[in-house]
This record gives structure tokens, sequence and C-alpha cells, in this order.
């Protein structure tokens, strides 16, 4: 089941690659949109199967290169189902929203490669073996890295080029620390259940804080915390809008899902250990991050620093989930539940600003802000649904964002008083930077930007670009007002995951 | 079956690669010019049924031949079949360009001549044998250099010989004074012997004997060769010239620092991690600003052999050594031997800049391109990717963890040049037409009718070749399982 999931875009990629050139574009927007639309049918049916605290479900194993202890080994429970859905629904907005837009170059290439990017995405979040999770954390980057290159604008190559070096060197600190669990375990094995059954690092605290080193600091520059975030803004400022949107809500997940999946429960005492760093890490990312994008002066920038912010969130509450103590249990598991939340809501929410900022670019052919002035007067729905998105990205009640940092906050607050309340303070900073946005871009008297190409009236959303945005604004509020359904299948994975935690 | 017979049987893949040189050579004196290709074909016919042969000798226990010189065994099996797997696509990627040619059958003839050296060099079990393969390997490669006969495949290969005559003398030496020092030149004997001789006669025998392996594998410190002649060389006795000696050379490093040094007291593992860092490090540096898409290769070739190294390192220390070696050779050979088929496919482009817009002509060619690019960097789930994944294993397991991260900072600097390849393939926009004047051949974008990326009757072959070599590379990765199965297995003698 697991399997189709994952293989069936890269296979109707290949149908779509056979097809020749001539084909009139819309079998090949046709083709994606309906593998998109298939493979969130396909979610929701595992979804609907999934038994709440069940553990790991949809399991499969099967021998592949047995002699250096590596399988194919796919599962799903509530930490990977929330965000294969995300994944599933972030692709269909991105193929529909590619729908609606007039001139696109090489459509077959394109819809082909976020098809085989579909595939990466949905593979790491399945994988249960350390080199199937490597396979696609490095695919994805080389897929990504098409996408940036290809379809990016000025200054894409370079871009594309800082975001696969800096990226794949995170890979390869990863592969390192791969390779160092891997010896450790006896027998050699890459299989992520049986490393965190084994805990192989138990009482040798030298080694198992080099191999954190080398995980952890791969992890941190595609999650991306700060010293590692630089690749983040050029990649996200020079790609194409739906590659944002994919870079953003779902490639960065790949990180702090990385954390959670195996550094947390295979290195449990390294973490506990070195947890004040993560800690630290997570607070500096969120204030810094919201600082910075502060002093953006580019629309599409600044959503880009305020991801550093929100993924800073979570770092955060994976280092106070090591905490111990009295009634440290419930908030922990409260931590990190809301950190797996937060991943879903910012996913939806980041994927939805970009696609808005990318309706600006479309227009304009700009991001700059100054450039733009009382866009609510000509585009009422496009100024809107951006309110919409920047209130629920700063964390307002009624939307998914406020209950994941709630539960952030408070399970964290306890165990790390300090930098939790420092923490907070990234809210208001973000509520200030994306408020001034809105007021520069959205009212005031009209204003747009005369670079070439513009100076054309600046139309509202057109119908395809509503249909993929506001279902994902739509999620949005509906985890903020009902989230128990998504919390109900997280909660008792945490719980696992704390567990395995404090062994 | 008497001893002898017994030893035939298990040379039978290098007896007919003998063979068939001596019958291309008759063949070729007979056949007019037009028929030449007769010999290729001949010389295909031969390196298919010799890694057939060698395939099913490798089910064999291990065994040895002419009193114990020569070893039939899992690095000696694995060897023959990629060299001669390697040889094979050669072949085939040298029959287009050389139709016609006045010494067409010359060269089919020097390439299994080659060959037959690098596979005497991998199942080599003894130091004279060693330096006679040295020798074998060596000549027919130097005349191969400057098949071409001009002034910059003359420079080749005069650069070449010099080189490989001033280290193969030196080899020479140090073989000598190995055999003063373990009274003998058996593999078996020099291991009982060497660790009671005389420690610093070993080491200077030691460092002696690596100068002439490493001048075979291009390895630092003798690898400044190989930019030259793989720029000034055809383009398949280039692809030749960066693969199959290689292989010939790191089988026997291998076998050498398995058997003869295991027990020795001098620092061989260490020097040997040493020299795989400085290849590693300095073909990648020199490999940066590269323009010519050869020299980009060959020192992507010197940097391969740093991490080839690794497993040479730490052999007899570590279970995984031998597999790493071996997986990693056989990915090696088949992914550069691919982006070499994408150069032999266009032969009028020679710089990077020449390859601006090939996606838009040749999709195939550009993702094979990429394909094989991206393996040599090691991304999954290429083959090279799981040979680095063993190397860095086998390397953290024997104690080289410097040797290791170092490695991974490398494959980061290697993505750099090799992403400076694949970009310009996937600009948008026309070729830039011009040669940029570093070409010492034809400019780029003069490829004939139809622009530079037009495919040519005489190219077709290499283009499919590339394409399937890079196929190939894409699947050997996820089916390493049962090779790998097969790669480990007990040493002969």
């Amino acid at each position: 089941m697991l399997t189709v999931l994952v293989l069936l875009p890269t296979a109707v990629a290949a149908l779509l690659l056979c097809l020749p050139r001539r084909v009139p574009r819309a079998v090949f927007l046709g083709g994606w949109l309906a593998a998109a639309a298939a493979e969130l049918a396909l979610t929701a049916v595992i979804w609907a199967g999934y038994r709440t605290g069940g553990g790991m479900q949809y399991e499969q194993r099967v021998r592949w290169i047995p002699d250096a202890g590596v399988s194919y080994h796919v599962g799903a429970d509530g930490l990977s189902l929330p965000l294969m859905a995300l994944t599933c629904v972030l692709f269909l907005a991105c193929a529909g929203y590619t729908w609606a837009r007039r001139e696109t170059r090489r459509v077959r290439e394109f819809a082909a490669l976020f098809l085989f990017l579909q595939t990466t995405c949905l593979g790491l979040f399945a994988a249960l073996d350390l080199i199937l999770f490597f396979l696609f954390f490095d695919l994805s980057i080389v897929a990504m890295y098409f996408v940036i290159a290809g379809w990016g604008h000025r200054d894409a190559a370079r871009a594309a080029l800082t975001f696969f070096l800096y990226t794949f060197l995170g890979s390869l600190a990863l592969l390192l620390g791969f390779i160092g669990l891997f010896l450790a375990a006896d027998p050699h094995t890459f299989d992520i259940v049986e490393l965190t059954r084994e805990n192989p690092l138990a009482g040798r605290a030298a080694y198992g804080g080099l191999v954190l080193l080398a995980i952890g600091a791969g992890l941190a520059v595609k999650t991306p915390t700060v010293p590692f975030h630089t690749w983040l803004p050029p990649a996200h400022t020079e790609a194409p809008a739906v590659g944002s949107a994919i870079l953003a809500g779902v490639l960065l997940k790949m990180g702090t899902y990385g954390f959670l999946r195996i550094a947390m429960p295979v290195l449990p005492g390294a973490w506990r250990e070195y947890a004040q760093v993560f800690v630290v890490v997570g607070l500096v990312s969120v204030l810094y991050g919201a600082l910075v994008a502060l002093a953006q002066t580019d629309f599409k920038r600044m959503i880009a620093y305020t991801s550093v912010n929100h993924m800073g969130y979570i770092v955060l509450a994976f280092g106070a989930a090591a905490a111990t103590g009295a009634g440290a249990e419930e908030a922990r598991r409260l931590a990190v539940t809301g950190a797996v939340f937060q991943m879903v809501s910012h996913g939806l929410l980041t994927g939805a600003l970009f696609l808005l900022a990318g309706v600006l670019y479309d227009r304009c052919r700009t991001y700059e802000m100054a450039a733009y002035s009382g866009l609510a007067g000509r585009a009422p729905v496009f100024a809107a649904l951006t309110g919409v998105a920047a209130f629920a990205s700063l964390g307002l009640p009624g939307f998914s964002g406020f209950i994941a940092e709630f539960q952030i906050f408070t399970g964290s607050l306890g165990s790390r008083p300090v930098e939790t309340s420092l923490a907070v303070l990234g809210i208001l900073l973000t509520a200030g930077l994306f408020l001034r946005a809105l007021q520069r871009m959205l009212l005031g008297p009209l204003r747009l930007p005369d670079a070439p190409g513009a100076g054309r009236p600046f139309p509202d959303l057109r119908a395809p670009e509503r249909v993929a945005v506001v279902p994902l604004l739509g999620l949005g509020v509906l985890l903020g007002i009902a989230p128990r359904f998504v919390l109900d299948v997280i909660e008792p994975a945490s719980r696992g995951a704390m567990e395995l935690l404090s062994r | 079956m008497t001893r002898m017979e017994q030893s035939l049987v298990e040379l039978i893949p290098e007896a007919l690669l003998a063979a068939g040189a001596v019958a291309g050579l008759l063949l070729g004196a007979w056949l007019p010019r037009r028929r030449q290709w007769l010999v290729g074909l001949l010389a295909c016919a031969v390196c298919g049924a010799g890694a057939v042969a060698a395939a099913v000798l490798a089910t064999g226990a291990p065994a040895t031949a002419f009193s114990g010189s020569f070893a039939a065994d899992p690095v000696t099996a694995t060897a023959r079949i990629v060299i001669l797997g390697s040889t094979l696509l050669v072949t085939l990627l040298g029959l287009g360009p050389l139709h016609g040619h006045p010494r067409q059958s010359e060269f089919f003839v020097l390439l299994q001549l080659a060959a037959l050296g690098a596979l005497m060099l991998a199942g080599a079990q003894d130091l004279l044998l060693l330096a006679a393969a040295y020798l074998l390997a060596s000549v027919p490669s130097y005349v191969l250099a400057g098949f071409r006969k001009d002034a910059p495949g003359t420079e080749a290969a005069l650069k070449y010989y010099v080189v490989g005559a001033l280290l193969g003398v030196l080899m020479l030496a140090g073989i000598t004074v190995l055999y003063a020092a373990g009274r003998g030149s058996a593999y078996p004997l020099l291991r009982t012997e060497l660790p009671e001789a005389s420690a610093g006669l070993t080491a200077a025998g030691t460092v002696l004997l690596l100068a002439g392996m490493l001048f075979k594998a291009a390895g630092v410190p003798g690898h400044y060769w190989l930019p030259d002649a793989v720029q000034g060389s055809a383009a398949p006795v280039a692809a030749f010239l960066t693969t199959v000696p290689k292989i010939g050379a790191l089988a026997a490093l291998y076998r050498l620092a398995a058997v003869p040094f295991s027990g020795t007291p001098a620092g061989w593992p260490e020097l040997v991690a040493v020299l795989s860092a400085a290849s590693m490090t300095l073909g990648n540096l020199a490999a940066f600003f590269q323009r010519d898409v050869r020299r980009l290769l060959a020192y992507s070739a010197i940097s391969q052999v740093g991490y080839l190294l690794m497993p040479v390192a730490v052999a007899g220390r570590d279970s995984l050594a031998q597999p790493a070696l071996l997986f990693y050779l056989a990915a090696y050979a088949l992914t550069n031997l691919g982006a070499f088929a994408v150069v032999c496919a266009l032969p009028g482009v020679r710089t990077l800049d020449g390859y601006r817009g090939l996606a838009r002509h040749r999709p195939a060619l550009a993702v094979s391109l990429t394909v094989c690019l991206l393996g040599l960097v090691g991304t999954p789930p290429t083959a090279v990717f799981l040979g680095k994944l063993e190397v860095f294993g086998a390397a953290l397991d024997g104690g080289f963890g410097w040797l290791m991260v170092l490695a991974a900072v490398n494959t980061l600097a290697s993505l750099f040049y090799y992403l400076r390849w694949i970009a310009p393939a996937f600009a948008i926009g026309p070729s830039s037409g011009n040669g940029d004047g570093d070409g010492n051949g034809a400019p780029d974008g003069a490829g004939g009718r139809g622009g530079p990326f037009a495919p040519g009757e005489r190219t077709a072959p290499a283009a499919a070749i590339a394409v399937a070599a890079a196929a190939l590379s894409l699947l050997l990765g996820p089916a390493a399982g049962p090779v790998l199965a097969v790669l480990d297995g007990p040493l002969a003698g």
C-alpha cells in the first residue's frame, strides 16, 4: 500500500515522459493533476485504515542488500502519516496552481519532475531504513536542484548551485552519522526499527556524541536552523512559486522529521546529554529568523526567513522534550505533539503564502514590497487570502499555527522557562513583520511596479489559483478549530517517541 | 588432471585474450581495409567469452596457477569481469570513429594486449609476474595514447611513456630490494619472511613498489601524466586509460596489502591512507576550474583513485574492505565509461560551455550524462553511491575516521565541478558556438552538419552505450545485494 503510494507518481512521470512533446500541455497538466489527486485519495484511504495508537502500520520489509545491512523497509505511524497527508495536499495544490499559469516552459518535464519530487518526499516519510531514508533525502535535493535551475528566476543557476552544495554537505554529514550507527549495531544494520530497539550507542558517550553531531548537523542544514540557514533565502527567492511552496512546505520537514524519527529514538542518551544545544539553537533560530525577516524588503525572502523562525520552534520543542523530572512526562509529550502539529501547520500556511507570492510575481515580475501599495482595492480576494495566511502564520487563535505554538510553549515552559519565554517574543516579531507587510502592500493608494512587462492591470485571483490556495488555508482553519482528528493520530506516536527517549 | 592442465583451465580468460590478440593481428594483415571492423568484432567476442569464462571459473574454489604465481580468487574474478566488460565497451566505442582507419586492427589488438596486462596485474601473486604484467599493461597503452599521430597525441604518448618508464624502473628496483629482504618473490613466502626482515629494507622496497603501482592506478604522486594523456589521445583511448589499468593496479594493490604486507610492522595502512587522501584532494582541487571535459574527467579519475585506495588502506584489518573495493571498482568502471561514452558521442564538443543546450537537442544523452556524473559523485541510488557507502564503512571500521570525513568533504567538492558540467547541459539558450581558446581540436559547435548535437552515424553506437551504461549504473545500485554476496571470499594462497 505504501509502496504504491510512494511509487505511483514516478510511474506517472515516466508515462508522461514517454509522450511526445507535441501533445497539448493540458494532457501533461491533466496527468499530473490526476496523479496528485489519486495520491491524496490513496492517503485518505490509508488514513482511514490507520488504527490510532496501533504503532507502526502498513509495514513492508523486503531484503534488498543483505550484505550491506540494507533492506527496503517502509511503514507509517502517527509521526509520518500527517506529513504524508500534508505532502499529498501540497502537491495537489501545486498541480492546481500550475494549471492556472498561462505560460509555463517545458510543461512535460516540469510535471514529471514534480511527480518525481513527490515520490522522494513520500518515500522519505515512509522509510524505515537509514539508507532508504538517505536515498530519498538525496534524490529530493537533485529534483529540487533541477526545479530551481530550470524554472527559477534570473539568478537561479547560482541559487540552485548554492542549494545543492549546501544541502548535499548536510546529507554527507548525515551519511557519516548513519555509517557510524551501522557499525555500532551488532549485527551491522541500517534498519531504523532494529536500531531503535537495540539502542546501540547506550553507554558509549563519546561515540554517541560524534554520531549525534554528524546526524544533527546534517538534519540542521535541511531544517534549516541558524547558522546553517544561509542557503534558504536565495533558493526560495529564485525558485518558481510552486518550487518554493514544496521546498518550504515539505522539504524542510525532512530535517525535523529526521530528528524525531532517527536522532531522538536511536540516540536517546546522546540526545538527553546535548539537549541544551538544541534548545539554544532553536531559540536563536526563532529570534534571529524573525529579526532578519523583519529587515527584508522582498516579500518572498521575508516568508523564507519566517520559515527559519517557525522551524526554530520545532527544534526548541525537541530540545525541551529531553527534560526529566516530576510531571515532565505530560509536558514532553505536549511539546513533541505540538512540534509535529507545527510541521503540518507550517507546511499548509507557508505553502499558501508562497503560492500567493507567486501570484504577485506572475502579475508584476517583482517581489519588492515597496513597489506595491493598495492592492486590497484592486484585488480583494488576493488581499483577503494573503491577510488570512499572514494572520494564520503568526499564530492567531483559530488557526492551526496557534494550536501548534501553544502546545510547544506549554510543553517547553516547565523545563526550559527562560528560553521558552524568550522564544515567545518570536511571535511578537512575526506579528509585527506580517502586519507591516500587509499594511505596505495591501493598504493605501494603489501603486503597481512599472517593471518591464508590468503596467498591466492587476487582475484578481483566477479561479484555478483560488482552488489551489483556498483549500490550504481552509485546512489551516479546520485544524485550528477542530484539531482533534489529527492530534489523535499524533499523540500516541509522540508518547511512544518519548518513551524511547527516556530509556 | 595434471597440475599443469589445471593451471591452464584457471587461465582461460587470459588465454582467450592473448589468442584473440594474435588472431586479430593475423586477420588484420589479411583483411581489406573496409573489412577490418571484423577484428573489432572478434575482440568483442573474445571479451564477452572471457567474461563468461571468468564468471564460470569464479564459482569454483580459490586456486592458483603456474606454481602459485597467479591467483584465481574473488579478487581476480571480479577484476577479470570488470576489465573484460570495460574493454568490450571501449572496443565498441572505438568501432565507429576508427572505421576505415589504416591501422584499425592494430588498435583493437593493442587494446586486448593492454587489457591482458591489466588482468595479469590483478591476478599476479609473485613480484616478478607483477613486473611482467606492469610492462604488458604499459607498453601497448603508450602506443594507444599516441595512436592518432598528431601533435597532442604525440605529446601525450611521450609524457606517458617517460613517466611510465621512470616509475617502472623504480618499481623494478623496489622489487629487487623486496626480493633481497624477503628472500623470495612469491607473496605467501613474503608474508612469512617480511616481518622478520630488516624494516628499513622493507620500507624502501615498499615505497618503490608503490611508485609503479600508483603510476598504473594514476594516484598521487604517479598521476601527472593522466590529464595530458587523456586530453591528447582519442576519446575511446582516454576512456580506456582512465578505467582498465586502474582496475588491475588497484586489485594488485589490494592483494599486496592483504598478503605480503599484512604482517609487516612498517606503516603500510597509514602510508596508503595518506596517498588516498592526497589523491582525492589534489584530483578534486585540480578539477575545479577545468574547462575541457576530458581534462575534467581525468582529474575526476585521479580523485576517484583516492576513494578506491581507502579499502586498500584497511585491507586485512577489516572484513568490509574486499567487497567494498571490488564493488566500487565495478561501479566506477561502468559510470566512468558512461561519461566517456557521452564525450565520444559528441566528438566536436570539447569544453563545458559547448554542452550548453544539450538537454534540448539530445535529451537521452543529457540524462545519461547527468546520471553518470551524479553517479560519480555518489548520489543514490547509483552504483557508486553504494560503493562509497561500503568504502566509507570499511574506512571507519578500520580506524580511519579522519579519512572518511575527508572523503565526504571531497565528495562535496567534486559535486561542484560535476555540476559545472550538468548545469549548462540543462540551461536554456543556444550553444556558445565558438571554441573558447583552450581547445586544441575542432572548435565547439563545428561538428559538421546540423550543429554539434546532431546525431551522426558514427556516434550513434557511442550514444547507445552512454544510455546503456547510465541505465546499468542506476540498476547496479539497487541490485547490489546478490553482487555483494559474490564479492566476499578468501584470497588464494
